[in-house]
């Protein structure tokens, strides 16, 4: 309260300086990922492809689902009239903003395996669906309605086209408000944010159906869609917190301080229980009840090869972020939350490839330069293109209604 | 030697309470406590107030809901009268994970509960203690010890001028409503 008469003196209008060794090393990791998919997809060796195909798959969705928890956290915001997060809504904003280029590159990925059979051949192949076939396969078959080439082109189109779409205008009105002022653009952006959120609520679940869970065709799990959603999240709020204190640690930002970081501590905090609680949902049911048609997706990764890793997910996932972060001046100190955003980026890129790899390369899943060029690749393209974004628009929206909030933001 | 035991400032603004703690503060006079009918950001690092100790009554309630969650399962289902249950061992582990963490849950929240109460004196059928009926409703009150600070003028005249709209001489700590 006596901060009312405070008189503050930032600079909103300021502008991010994307130069240096970040920019340079960005592009020096999208260098060395277009050399490791080069050559995985030139090897001679058809596992190698499927291999390549498959974290293409896995850093492609972790990419879209990253920038899609960028537009849905601008969302939740505008929606929640939440009042804090004003002061550094400009990095969720420019994660938002990339969304049509990493739904771009998702569909590419997804339209290539399709195409040449190194992906969804569980339920894409020839016969599947032909009762005088050999390859006949009933299971499949009965999901011919929902799992069909058009059918899931069309889905992917549709849905990451109208999350794009929702994330462009969202950003353009928000930058429309910094010239204009006033509450025009605030208005609308809440009625879009509303709407955003009920479609991407409903679609989000089918669109992790399609892209991830009919790997493996036979499988279904209708707590798929949540667990992907919580996964999306943490991932999304790691992001936001490691840009955000690389950037105060270049000198910007001075308004967002440990407050903020605290708030985006327990989201980060209380999402990683959530997700570990859908994880184990859907894994206790399925354990409880042993039924052979449902065992078999953990069966498979409980196999030699993927055991260890099953349970190191758990592990970093679920038991770091509450043994790190359940302390109250833990979520408020930057070098801590730095090392544990890291650490669920992590520990979800090992989340997506124990969803992916046992339902395409299988047995013959590897962790070499496929998998970490790959992702290295993504990481700096990922790097270059939002922070590209952020350094394009001024650095707080200084017009928005809740800013005076946010500055006096204390908890 | 009055028998005041305790001087309210009555204010009736939260930014006047918060610059009569300064006020008081900077002529060395100690604050006994505030009372307030709404959170005021920054009044505890003003007045430095240690952080509450409930979280620890919490892990430990917590934990003891853990272990009694455990035992009786460990002894309904693995001990007593272990069934075989879709071919899994009768220690089934994760089946455990679900009743073990909702008496955590149960014991942390109903523990917690009853140590704010008996911290604070608050049980149900019992008249709460309060120094200023008032705090509850409209007023910002601010209690002075009168025995630790004996200039009593200095303390009114601090407070008057910091804005409070009254100043009590109080003989009992708490007043009594019932």
């Amino acid at each position: 309260m006596g901060t009312h008469n405070h008189h503050h003196d930032y600079n909103f209008t300021e502008k991010f300086q994307f130069t240096g060794i970040a920019k340079i090393l960005s592009i020096v990791g999208v260098a060395v990922g277009v050399i490791a998919i080069v050559i995985g997809l030139m090897s001679s060796d058809h596992i190698m492809v499927e291999r390549t195909y498959a974290n293409l798959l896995l850093m492609g969705y972790y990419f879209t689902c990253v920038c899609a928890a960028g537009t849905f956290f601008v969302a939740l915001q505008l929606v929640t009239q939440s009042g804090w997060s004003a002061g550094l809504l400009r990095i969720p904003q420019a994660m938002s903003s990339m969304l049509p280029v990493a739904s771009l590159i998702l569909l590419v990925i997804v339209g290539l395996g399709l195409v040449t059979n190194n992906l969804y051949g569980h339920w894409n192949s020839e016969g599947l669906m032909d009762p005088n076939s050999p390859n006949y396969d009933s299971l499949v078959a009965g999901k011919e309605a929902f799992l069909n080439v058009p059918g899931f082109l069309i889905r992917q189109i549709l849905f990451m086209g109208t999350y794009s779409i929702f994330a462009f205008v969202l950003a353009k009105l928000s930058y429309k408000e910094d010239l204009e002022g006033g509450l025009n653009s605030y208005k609308k952006s809440f009625k879009l944010a509303a709407i955003f959120l009920v479609i991407f609520g409903f679609t989000q679940p089918i669109w992790s159906f399609d892209t991830v869970m009919s790997l493996e065709a036979h499988w279904f799990s209708t707590m798929f869609g949540w667990y992907n959603f919580a996964a999306m999240w943490v991932c999304g709020l790691a992001t936001i917190i490691i840009i955000l204190i690389l950037v105060k640690k270049a000198g910007y930002m001075a308004w967002v301080n440990e407050n903020h970081l605290h708030d985006l501590g327990k989201l980060l905090f209380g999402f990683s229980i959530f997700w570990t609680y859908v994880w184990f949902s859907q894994f206790i049911l399925i354990y409880y009840a042993n039924i052979p048609e449902e065992t078999v997706y953990f069966y498979k990764r409980w196999e030699p090869e993927y055991k260890p890793w099953f349970w190191l997910n758990i592990l970093i996932n679920f038991l770091a972020p509450l043994l790190l972060l359940v302390d109250r001046d833990a979520k408020r100190k930057q070098s801590l939350m730095l090392f544990v955003a890291i650490l669920l980026l992590c520990g979800h890129w090992l989340d997506y490839y124990i969803m992916i790899m046992p339902g395409t390369v299988e047995t013959e899943r590897g962790f070499g330069f496929v998998e970490i060029g790959t992702a290295i690749g993504f990481v700096g393209l990922f790097t270059f293109l939002v922070m590209s974004k952020f350094s394009k628009h001024a650095i707080a929206p200084k017009h928005q209604p809740f800013m005076e909030e946010s500055l006096h933001h204390e908890i | 030697m009055s028998n005041t035991k305790y001087i309210l400032g009555s204010f009736a603004d939260p930014d006047e309470l918060m610059s009569g703690i300064d006020k008081l503060q900077a002529n060395n006079i100690s604050i006994y406590d505030c009372f307030t009918p709404m959170p005021i950001h920054g009044i505890e690092a003003k007045l430095g107030v240690k952080p509450s100790r409930l979280p620890i009554a919490a892990f430990c309630f917590g934990a003891l809901g853990t272990i009694l969650g455990f035992s009786l399962l460990y002894y309904t289902m693995a001990h007593d009268w272990p069934i075989n249950i879709g071919g899994k061992p009768s220690l089934a582990l994760p089946n455990f994970v679900p009743v073990t963490f909702e008496i955590t849950i149960l014991l942390c929240a109903l523990g917690m509960v009853a140590t704010f109460f008996f911290r604070n004196h608050l049980f149900p059928g019992r008249a709460p203690r309060v120094m200023d009926i008032r705090a509850t409703d409209d007023r910002f009150i601010l209690a002075v010890d009168a025995r630790e600070n004996t200039n009593h003028e200095l303390v009114e005249s601090l407070l008057k001028e910091a804005g409070a709209v009254e100043v009590k001489y109080n003989e009992r700590k708490y007043i009594s409503y019932e």
